[in-house]
């Protein structure tokens, strides 16, 4: 009889089974150096501006990431990197020191996380209402506050990292940076790290997959998910901070620009991993890049024509690459104990 | 005797009525005035007079005639884009891009109004207000057909949709439908013919009313129609659905353009009864406004009518209360955002005032970004 299963051959070889990844991965290295050969000048201030673009776009999906990958849908970044900004700002105004600022940011944002924590996991609300709320409050509260004429002691400078910075291309775009710009790079690494190697990052994906399963075993659903949602709350305030305090340097209203959104869909685009979001925060910072880059260069086409390039890219990758994601099974749905 | 059995199960059923009734409308009211309270709390924190600026918001929003007109004005957009977010909920998808179905239908119906000369009005009027919608239904195809054939989620799509929209309607204001009557220099098609404009009946836009009847559609199509089932059977369970023979493909992309008709239709009216030309930046966050309003109407198209026009109220009401009692109407905002909060967790409300809970209008969205 031949009904004994035979098991299919999978392929363990990492290159082989990402092999798209690869190649897109070859050609952006290829056409970045041939780039390079052509422009060195123009092509380290494109990728330079790639980075800082992206920083606050990669911070609030990772803020997005981990509160999903516990089980809590998080729409309301855009709110929470508002306040973040606001307060960051407010801080720098009347405190004059940035790292005081930018502390402060920092804990609004967490206290926004933990607000949405607190809809989510205690009220068991909707947590797309959730989102809303704080994205409304957000709104309401630093537009309320604003007084506008502020002026602030100045913004994060870059400095170089050492010897590191002297490397051609690769030193003037990443080793000569803000803070701030330093410190999302480490967090994307460490987040990963975390997320999926180690004991932590493992609860907090069962927490997120199958909260009853993980409870069942002892994991306290409820605290894993008010800490994750608290921390990507601080993610969010930092990437609001980084707007006030490192970016545009000074605060308006609502302004953040609908950036909240842009993450969530980086979030997605990056198939809910750290790395993923980096890429994909990558790319949009890129098209932004470009879009001045080819205003500069006097290229004859209507600037919205160029101005929609970074959308209508993401659509195009995320149809004809990326198609189907998987989000996290349980999240979206408040966790109830049973017989509690 | 067999009259008074009648009698009394009329009276029964009148009670349990009401009750019903009660236990619908119970927790909205108790949380509007959760956020006012809440407002007015913040307003004494802050140094400003709570009482003073509510009276000035109450009556820069009722208080004249025109202050109505205003209220109802500002509340129509609201209602078509509160409606064309809750009608994609109820096939469980979120549309985050009913503002750019909304400009795109606003700049398509500005374009039939100013190019077609000579149509009575009784044609025009509804032939760019209907082309508008379809413009609009057109914008939300795309989303609805790229989730079902290549699976991008709609939440990406739609996000991105509202900036290429933002910028198609620039270019098109700035460009080829430019006005290009001697002076202008601003960005903006010219004005449409007096036979495209939508009236006023007395102080009631004809916008608003058409608002209503589409909420009225809307409901009707879900309720009372084979294609609203299987659009809410969709939603609430898209492989159950699959299942049931129903093809989840056709019903995705068919809500997708239902929700993209009613926001487009919903420009169309801004453009033909209130700005009578398209000029961008108008209704930036009004995608956004769509959202907070299906919430605030669990998603129901009957809910969002009083949830538009308590929106449509504050922002009428705000410049009044900015000008005579010196108050930003970002507070607006954060009664706001208190009010969908208490009503979302209604637990608290109905602790509150000791109403036993039933759950069956409990409003379950968030099923996961796959919707199902």
């Amino acid at each position: 009889m031949e009904l004994t299963a035979v098991p299919r051959k999978i392929s363990t070889n990492w290159f082989i089974k990402n092999r798209w990844l690869v190649l897109i991965f070859i050609i952006i290295i290829g056409s970045i150096a041939y780039a390079y050969a052509v422009n060195g000048r123009v092509t380290t201030a494109v990728l330079a501006s790639t980075l800082r673009q992206s920083t606050p776009l990669v911070l609030g999906a990772l803020c997005g990431l981990i509160c999903e990958r516990s089980g809590v849908i998080n729409i309301g970044i855009e709110g929470q990197m508002l306040m973040g900004a606001f307060l960051a700002f407010m801080a720098n105004v009347y405190l004059g020191n940035l790292w005081v600022a930018l502390a402060i940011g920092i804990l609004a944002g967490a206290l926004m996380g933990l607000l949405l924590a607190f809809m989510s996991v205690t009220l068991k609300m909707d947590q797309i209402i959730g989102g809303t709320v704080i994205n409304i409050l957000a709104i309401g509260l630093t537009g309320y506050f604003y007084i506008s004429g502020l002026t602030t002691q100045g913004k994060f400078q870059p400095f170089a990292l050492g010897p590191l910075a002297e490397i051609p291309l690769i030193g003037p775009v990443f080793f000569k940076n803000p803070p701030i710009t330093y410190m999302a790079i480490v967090i994307v690494f460490v987040l990963h790290y975390v997320l999926f190697y180690t004991r932590w990052g493992l609860r907090t994906r069962a927490v997120g997959e199958h909260p009853s399963a993980a409870d069942t075993v002892g994991i306290n659903v409820y605290k894993m998910r008010y800490i994750n949602v608290t921390i990507g709350g601080m993610l969010a305030g930092l990437a609001g901070a980084f707007l006030t305090l490192e970016g545009v340097g000074t605060f308006e209203r609502g302004m953040t620009n609908g950036r909240g959104f842009l993450a969530l869909a980086i979030m997605i685009f990056g198939k809910w991993t750290p790395l993923g979001a980096w890429g994909a925060a990558f790319l949009f910072g890129f098209t932004y890049a470009i879009q001045t880059q080819l205003q500069f260069m006097g290229v004859n086409l209507p600037p919205q024509f160029i101005g929609s390039l970074p959308y209508i890219l993401t659509i195009l990758v995320l149809a004809g690459f990326v198609g189907r994601s998987r989000p996290p099974a349980a999240e979206g749905k408040p966790y109830e104990k049973e017989g509690g | 005797m067999a009259t008074d059995t009648t009698s009394n199960e009329t009276v029964n059923r009148t009670a349990r009525y009401l009750r019903k009734a009660w236990q619908g409308i119970s927790v909205p009211l108790v949380a509007v005035l959760l956020g006012l309270i809440i407002g007015a709390l913040l307003l004494l924190v802050s140094g400003a007079q709570p009482l003073s600026a509510y009276g000035a918001l109450f009556e820069g929003a009722f208080g004249t005639p025109a202050a109505i007109q205003r209220t109802l004005e500002k509340a129509t957009p609201l209602i078509f884009a509160g409606l064309a977010v809750a009608f994609a909920f109820k096939a469980g998808l979120f549309n985050i891009g009913a503002q750019g179905q909304l400009l795109i239908g606003a700049v398509v119906a500005a374009y039939v109004g100013f190019s077609i000369q000579g149509l009575p009005a009784i044609i025009h009027a509804p032939l760019a207000l209907l082309i508008g919608g379809l413009a609009g239904a057109l914008y939300g195809f795309i989303p609805g057909a790229l989730k079902t054939y290549t699976g991008a989620h709609e939440v990406i799509t739609t996000i991105m949709l509202n900036y290429v929209a933002i910028n198609i309607t620039d270019y098109l204001a700035d460009g080829p439908w430019k006005d290009m009557t001697p002076g202008n220099i601003v960005a903006r098609t010219p004005k449409i013919f007096p036979s495209a404009v939508l009236p006023s009946l007395g102080n009631i836009p004809t916008g608003f009313i058409l608002a209503l009847l589409a909420a009225v559609v809307a409901w009707w199509i879900l309720y009372r129609t084979t294609l609203g089932y299987e659009i809410r059977t969709v939603g609430l369970n898209s492989s159950a659905a699959q299942y049931a023979g129903i093809r989840v493909a056709k019903i995705v992309i068919l809500s997708m353009m239902i929700s993209g008709f009613l926001a487009g239709m919903g420009g169309a009216v801004e453009t033909q009864g209130i700005n009578g030309r398209f000029q961008p930046g108008f209704n930036t966050g009004i995608g956004f406004d769509g959202i907070t309003i299906a919430l605030l109407g669990k998603t129901n198209p009957f809910g969002v009518i009083p949830a538009a026009l308590l929106l449509g109220a504050m922002r009428a009401g705000s410049s009044k209360m900015q000008f005579s009692a010196g108050v930003a109407p970002e507070i607006t905002d954060v009664i706001t955002a208190v009010i969908l909060f208490f009503v979302a967790a209604d637990i608290i409300v109905k602790t509150l005032i000791r109403q036993r809970g039933t759950d069956d209008d409990k409003v379950t969205l968030s099923t996961g970004w796959s919707g199902h």
